[in-house]
C-alpha cells in the first residue's frame, strides 16, 4: 500500500474541503477501497476518516418515507424494521450482496461508490480506461464473463457491481449529496451512476469534495417487492444478472412495475419503457417476452458474457410471472 | 483514544496502512487471528469489533481508535472453552486448523445475530422468527472458507454449540 496522509474529518464541511484535491478520498467501511489500495489501484495522498460523523441514522421522513444515511451499515438497513416491513427488497437486495461480515461495515454511501470488479481494473498489469484513461480496453476483446451487455461503450464494458443501488432504483430514492462550503443537492439513484461513454473513470455524478450524507427512500408503495439474483454460486458472489421488482395488480391487471437490472450495466439499469409497457396490460407469457425484448433491444453481448442476454430475458420472466402469479 | 483488545488496552499504530489484522498479530502479538487472503474474501481473519463480526484485513487499526476488540484469545482458554471451541473439539470441525479462529469468531457473532433474528439471503420471511436450519447457518457462514472442507462439522459444530447454550 503507498503511503498516505491520514485525516480524520471532525465535520462534513472538513471532510469536504479534504477532498477537494483530486489526490483526497474520503473511507467510511472501507471494504472496497482498502482492498483497492493494496491491489495500488487506489493510491490516495489523503485518507480522509468520514466513519465518525453523525450520519448514521435511518429515520422516518415527513413525507411518510424513510432517510437512511450515508454511514448506516448495510447489515443496520437490511434488518431495520421499516426496511424489512415496507421496503422488502432493499433488505432481500442487502442480504444477496457479499457477507455478513462485509455487511457490518459497508455503509450507504460506500456501497453506492464501490468500484467495478472487471478483472482488468483491479489488475495494475492490465490496460483498463477506468483506472489509467488512455490505456485502452482489455475486457472488450478479452475476458468478460462480468461485464456490462446495456449501455457499454468503446472504452469500458465494466458494470456496477452492487445490489443495494438496484434497489433503491427500483424504489426510486434519492441521493442527498454535501458539497463545498454548506452546499447541497439531490439525485435520483437512478442517476447518480454514469454509463461509461469516454469518460469510463467517472463512476458517478459526485464531484470533487462532494460526499454523500444519505438516501431518502419514498412513501411505501407496496406492492410484491422480489429481489432475484442470478450468480454462479448460491452465496458470496457478484450477480450475473439481477432484477429488483416491485408488481402490483388491478381487477386481473398489472397496475405496477417498478424494475431495475443488476450485472448488466455501468450502473443500475432502470428502463421507463418497461412500466409502459406492462401497466394495464393482463399477465401473460407473451408479455413478459415483449418486455424483455423492449429491455434488451439495444443489448450487445463481447463472447464471454453472450449468455447474460438470453439469461436477462429468462430471469425478466420469472420474475414477472412470479410477481404476478402467472403460469409460464 | 487507545483500542481494547480481549480486556486489554494498547496504543494503535503510528503508521495509518496498519490493518487491523496485522497490528493484531505483529504489533500486539495476537497471532491467534489468522491471515488468509488478506482481501476480505476468505474470512480467516474474522473478530468482532464491539460485538460485530468484521474482517480485520480490510480495515485500517487507526480507525479503531475506542473500539473494543474480541479475537479468538478473548472467547476462551484451552482449560475453559467456549461453547463453540468446545463443539469444534467435540465434532472435528477442522481440519488443518488454519480457518478455526475466523470460523468460531465469526459463528460467535453468528449466534447473537440469530437471537436478535436478523434474516439471512436464505431466510423464507424477514419477519417471521427465524429456524436455525442447515441451509441458514451455511448462508450465514458463507464468508468464511475452509479448503479443507470441513463444512459439514461446521455446521454440526455450530448447531451443538447452539443447542449447549440454550440449554
Amino acid at each position: 500500500m503507498r503511503p498516505f496522509d491520514y485525516q480524520r474529518a471532525e465535520r462534513l464541511e472538513h471532510a469536504s474541503q479534504l477532498t477537494m484535491p483530486e489526490s483526497g478520498m474520503s473511507i467510511a467501511g472501507g471494504t472496497n477501497l482498502i482492498d483497492l489500495m493494496k491491489l495500488q489501484v487506489e493510491t490516495p495522498e489523503t485518507l480522509v476518516d468520514i466513519s465518525r460523523l453523525p450520519m448514521a441514522q435511518i429515520e422516518d421522513t415527513d413525507e411518510g418515507g424513510l432517510r437512511i444515511g450515508a454511514l448506516a451499515t448495510n447489515t443496520a438497513t437490511a434488518v431495520h424494521p421499516r426496511v424489512k416491513a415496507d421496503y422488502p427488497v432493499l433488505s432481500r437486495a442487502i442480504l444477496a450482496g457479499a457477507t455478513q461480515q462485509l455487511r457490518n461495515k459497508a455503509t450507504t454511501g460506500g456501497n453506492l461508490c464501490q468500484r467495478t470488479r472487471c478483472y482488468y481494473f483491479t489488475d495494475t498489469t492490465q490496460p483498463c480506461n477506468k483506472r489509467e484513461p488512455g490505456s485502452g480496453c482489455g475486457a472488450i476483446d478479452g475476458i468478460a464473463r462480468l461485464h456490462a451487455i446495456l449501455g457499454t461503450s468503446n472504452q469500458c464494458i465494466a458494470t456496477y457491481p452492487g445490489d443495494m443501488a438496484v434497489a433503491m432504483a427500483a424504489l426510486n430514492a434519492t441521493v442527498e449529496i454535501a458539497g463545498e462550503g454548506d452546499t447541497s443537492r439531490s439525485v435520483s439513484v437512478r442517476d447518480f451512476h454514469r454509463l461509461p461513454g469516454d469518460e469510463p473513470w467517472r463512476d458517478n455524478v459526485l464531484k470533487d469534495g462532494e460526499i454523500i450524507t444519505g438516501v431518502t427512500l419514498p412513501k411505501p408503495i407496496g406492492g410484491t417487492q422480489i429481489y432475484r439474483k442470478v450468480r454462479e454460486r448460491s452465496s458470496y458472489a457478484f450477480a450475473l444478472v439481477s432484477i429488483a421488482a416491485i408488481v402490483d395488480m388491478e381487477d386481473g391487471r398489472i397496475s405496477r412495475a417498478d424494475l431495475a437490472f443488476g450485472g448488466v450495466a455501468h450502473k443500475p439499469w432502470h428502463d421507463p419503457r418497461l412500466s409502459d409497457h406492462l401497466v394495464g396490460s393482463e399477465p401473460s407469457a407473451a408479455l413478459f417476452d415483449k418486455a424483455a425484448d423492449i429491455l434488451l433491444d439495444t443489448a450487445q453481448g463481447y463472447g464471454e458474457n453472450d449468455f447474460k442476454i438470453p439469461l436477462a430475458r429468462r430471469t425478466l420472466s420469472a420474475v414477472l410471472a412470479q410477481a404476478t402469479g402467472t403460469e409460464i | 483514544m487507545p483500542i481494547t483488545v480481549n480486556d486489554t488496552q494498547y496504543d494503535l499504530p503510528d503508521d495509518p496502512r496498519v490493518s487491523l489484522l496485522d497490528f493484531l498479530r505483529h504489533e500486539i502479538g495476537l497471532t491467534g487471528t489468522k491471515k488468509g487472503c488478506d482481501h476480505g474474501q476468505c474470512g480467516a481473519c474474522t473478530v468482532l469489533v464491539d460485538g460485530m463480526r468484521i474482517n480485520s484485513c480490510l480495515s485500517l487499526a487507526v480507525m479503531h481508535d475506542g473500539d473494543t476488540v474480541q479475537t479468538i484469545e478473548g472467547l476462551g482458554t484451552e482449560t475453559d472453552p467456549s461453547p463453540l471451541q468446545k463443539a469444534f473439539l467435540e465434532h472435528d470441525g477442522y481440519q488443518c486448523g488454519y480457518c478455526t479462529p475466523g470460523q468460531i469468531c465469526s459463528a460467535t457473532a453468528m449466534l447473537n445475530e440469530f437471537a436478535n433474528n436478523w434474516p439471512s439471503d436464505a431466510s423464507d420471511d424477514l419477519e417471521a422468527a427465524i429456524d436455525m436450519s442447515d441451509e441458514e447457518i451455511r448462508e450465514r457462514m458463507s464468508g468464511n472458507l475452509c479448503r479443507c472442507g470441513a463444512y459439514v462439522n461446521i455446521v454440526a459444530a455450530i448447531k451443538a454449540a447452539a443447542k449447549e447454550m440454550a440449554a
